[in-house]
């Protein structure tokens, strides 16, 4: 289980690098340095040193003792990557990757971003290592994240809106890869999620997994014996697949990932390609995705800016397929009542995208019993999504269902 | 029946030319744009203005090779509704209006998929396909289509860019049809100049080679077809075409014949004007 991916990218049937040619030595070039540098101890040591100093890591793996009582079941643990710098766990990520193309050479970076916080966590990284910085952002999402776009602006990075096909992040993803075709001589593209064509898939995931070696190493310390349960919001799936990961091989561990259902998995607006969706080729890897008949891919629809997508790291595929993993679907009205719940029992408003996953545990914990233990990601804070919240809510006021 | 080994009208068609001294003119096309019986009566047009072969462009929702012109185009194409089906069909129909040129199909990877790739390569034979492109499937992940695509006589025709470095003759020496060359990093589209390397980039491809090859992207002019024809067999021209179908959009949409007709004229001249001069 933990072998994957082999040499060409594989997670059993999953993954791989379906791209055009143009691309192809690009990310030959990035998976040779991948390799060269990811055991390399002075790389490492860098890595290390900016998650500790500049973001904050370790993270806490905080007791939400109250929430645990009024839910009278599992003790529940939140897996603090809101408390990182920039206030999600995309910052793990783009740390790990920039020191990379400083490492390669590269001057210029891009990235691609949906509800904003990986173009933060990019310009942010651009910032500090004097990179000059691209993010691809759909227009709807500009929109809908305009705290988030002035925050890269004012990070010094240039903002470019994404007005092709859903004007979300699939396009922005599209049009990420397409500006990178032109320009791979000095460019260095972080993609955000364990998406896309091999290495990012593996290399992402191994940014990531800080999440889980942490929680892993904190929950034992606090209880002396692993979780139950872990549970993650999945969008691309980079905080479950970093949460979920080093702890693959405890199989008493349940791994429940959850995806945006939108406003139901009945209706067509709706983000849950686990639960709706089937294997097929999008941008880049083989994968479950979103797509009509034909093979012609979906708009995906959530209330959350990050789990809008309709595709999902093939990692995620592999766990789910060999069983290992579950993935569930949680309603753009599950979610902000969750988000409810933990803001006035915690003091905690977690983004939009970690309430899926605490909403999941709101339904899952009361029946478990008290010794049982759930760890949850709490992947970003909740500041971003104070605005699309205030509409939401105002819009259903209009229309009562 | 032996039709492995039965020559492919690809194979023909350049076998003439090269004696004839005459490059190649490949336009593509977005099927269904605006609909499929204005893409069949521009296949008839393309051959009448002197292509030697087409390429019939499936719509697809992400298209990652293409630049804005030919997304346009399949958008307006998925609005219609369009399948990878109705595309495939075309050929049958434009077969029964006379069309003798080789039909290429080109589609991304997703739909080829969806639709089984048994069933595709079933479906090109039946419907009088010789070749097809799928830009998203390298080398590396085309095992299967590509014997798929041998024991069915369709070649598959692979593209190679002036980044594919060492790339170049493992994708020539294998390749079926002809090299898809890509002119200049990007995507599709008319741009005002080509890769620095571009040059060299052909002579590498040419000596690699044992089929003809060809370049495509950002090729919109007979000058550019021109400064092309000396290097290789053949030019494709697509993104320039499909915006020519679209400024001719109200007349190929018109409900009189006598309008459409003028649409269709247009772009019968447009291809017509690209065809390089031979130098003999």
């Amino acid at each position: 289980m933990s072998t994957v991916p082999d040499q060409h990218g594989r997670f059993g049937p999953f993954g791989g690098k379906y791209v055009p040619e143009t691309l192809m030595n690009a990310l030959l070039e990035l998976e040779e340095a991948y390799q060269k540098y990811k055991d390399d101890p002075e790389f490492l040591a860098e890595v290390r040193y900016l998650l500790k100093q500049y973001s904050g890591r370790p993270t806490p793996l905080y007791y939400a003792e109250r929430l645990s009582e009024h839910l009278g079941g599992a003790k529940i643990y939140l897996k603090r990557e809101d408390l990182n710098h920039t206030g999600a766990h995309k910052i793990n990520n783009t740390i790990g990757q920039a020191v990379l193309a400083k490492r390669m050479g590269k001057k210029k970076v891009i990235a691609e971003t949906g509800a904003g916080q990986h173009g933060v966590a990019t310009a942010t990284v651009a910032a500090l290592m004097g990179l000059e910085c691209k993010v691809f952002m759909g227009e709807e999402d500009t929109k809908r994240q305009q705290l988030n776009v002035f925050r890269m602006k004012l990070l010094g990075s240039e903002v470019v809106p994404v007005m092709s096909g859903t004007r979300t992040l699939k396009d922005a993803c599209n049009e990420t890869l397409r500006y990178w075709v032109s320009h791979v001589d000095d460019t260095y593209y972080i993609l955000g999620s364990v998406t896309g064509p091999h290495p990012y898939p593996m290399m992402v995931r191994d940014f990531q997994r800080i999440i889980g070696l942490e929680s892993r190493e904190q929950i034992l310390e606090a209880e002396g014996r692993l979780p139950d349960v872990v549970v993650a919001a999945v969008g691309g799936g980079s905080n479950a697949i970093g949460m979920f990961h080093p702890f693959v091989e405890d199989t008493d561990v349940r791994l429940l990932g959850v995806e945006a259902a939108g406003r139901g998995v009945d209706t067509e607006e709706h983000a849950a390609t686990m639960t709706k969706g089937r294997p097929g080729v999008f941008q880049g890897s083989m994968s479950y995705v979103l797509q009509d008949e034909g093979g012609q891919v979906l708009p995906a629809h959530s209330i959350s800016a990050g789990l809008d997508y309709p595709g999902i790291g093939p990692e995620h595929a592999y766990l789910k397929d060999s069983g290992r993993a579950d993935y569930v679907p949680i309603t753009d009205k599950e979610a902000l009542d969750a988000l409810s719940t933990l803001s006035r029992m915690e003091g905690i408003i977690p983004a939009l995208e970690s309430a899926h996953a605490i909403a999941q545990v709101l339904k899952i914990a009361p029946t478990m019993g008290k010794d049982e233990i759930i760890v949850v990601s709490l992947s970003g804070r909740g500041d971003k999504d104070v605005e699309s919240i205030m509409s939401y809510l105002a819009k259903e006021e209009e229309q009562p269902s | 029946m032996n039709t492995s080994t039965s020559a492919n009208a690809i194979d023909a068609v350049f076998a003439e030319l090269m004696q004839r001294g005459e490059t190649a003119l490949i336009p593509f096309m977005t099927m269904g744009d605006p609909d499929l019986d204005t893409s069949v009566a521009l296949i008839q047009a393309a051959e009448q203005a002197g292509a030697h072969m087409i390429e019939l462009g499936v719509p697809y929702s992400d298209p990652l090779a293409d630049g804005p012109v030919i997304q346009r185009a399949s958008e307006r194409a998925l609005k219609n509704r369009i399948s990878l089906l109705d595309c495939i069909s075309v050929a049958s129909k434009a077969r029964e209006r006379g069309v003798k040129l080789p039909f290429i199909l080109f589609s991304y990877f997703n739909p080829v998929l969806q639709l089984g790739l048994d069933r595709f390569f079933a479906l090109l034979k039946e419907h009088g396909f010789s070749g097809t492109i799928i830009p998203d499937l390298p080398m590396e992940e085309d095992a299967e289509v590509s014997a798929l695509a041998e024991a069915s006589g369709i070649h598959l025709i692979p593209l190679v860019a002036p980044t594919s470095e060492s790339r170049v003759e493992r994708i020539a020496a294998r390749a079926k049809g002809f090299v898809y060359c890509v002119s200049s990093l990007g995507v599709t589209g008319v741009r005002s100049t080509f890769h620095d390397g571009i040059d060299a980039f052909l002579s590498t491809v040419r000596k690699a080679s044992t089929v003809p090859i060809c370049v495509g992207f950002g090729i919109a002019s007979r000058e550019h077809a021109e400064r092309f024809a000396g290097q290789c067999d053949g030019v494709i021209v697509g993104s320039a075409i499909v915006r020519q179908v679209e400024e001719a959009l109200p007349q190929l949409t018109s409900d009189l014949a006598s309008e459409r007709e003028q649409g269709v004229q247009a772009v019968r001249d447009f291809i017509a004007g690209l065809k390089p001069r031979t130098a003999n």
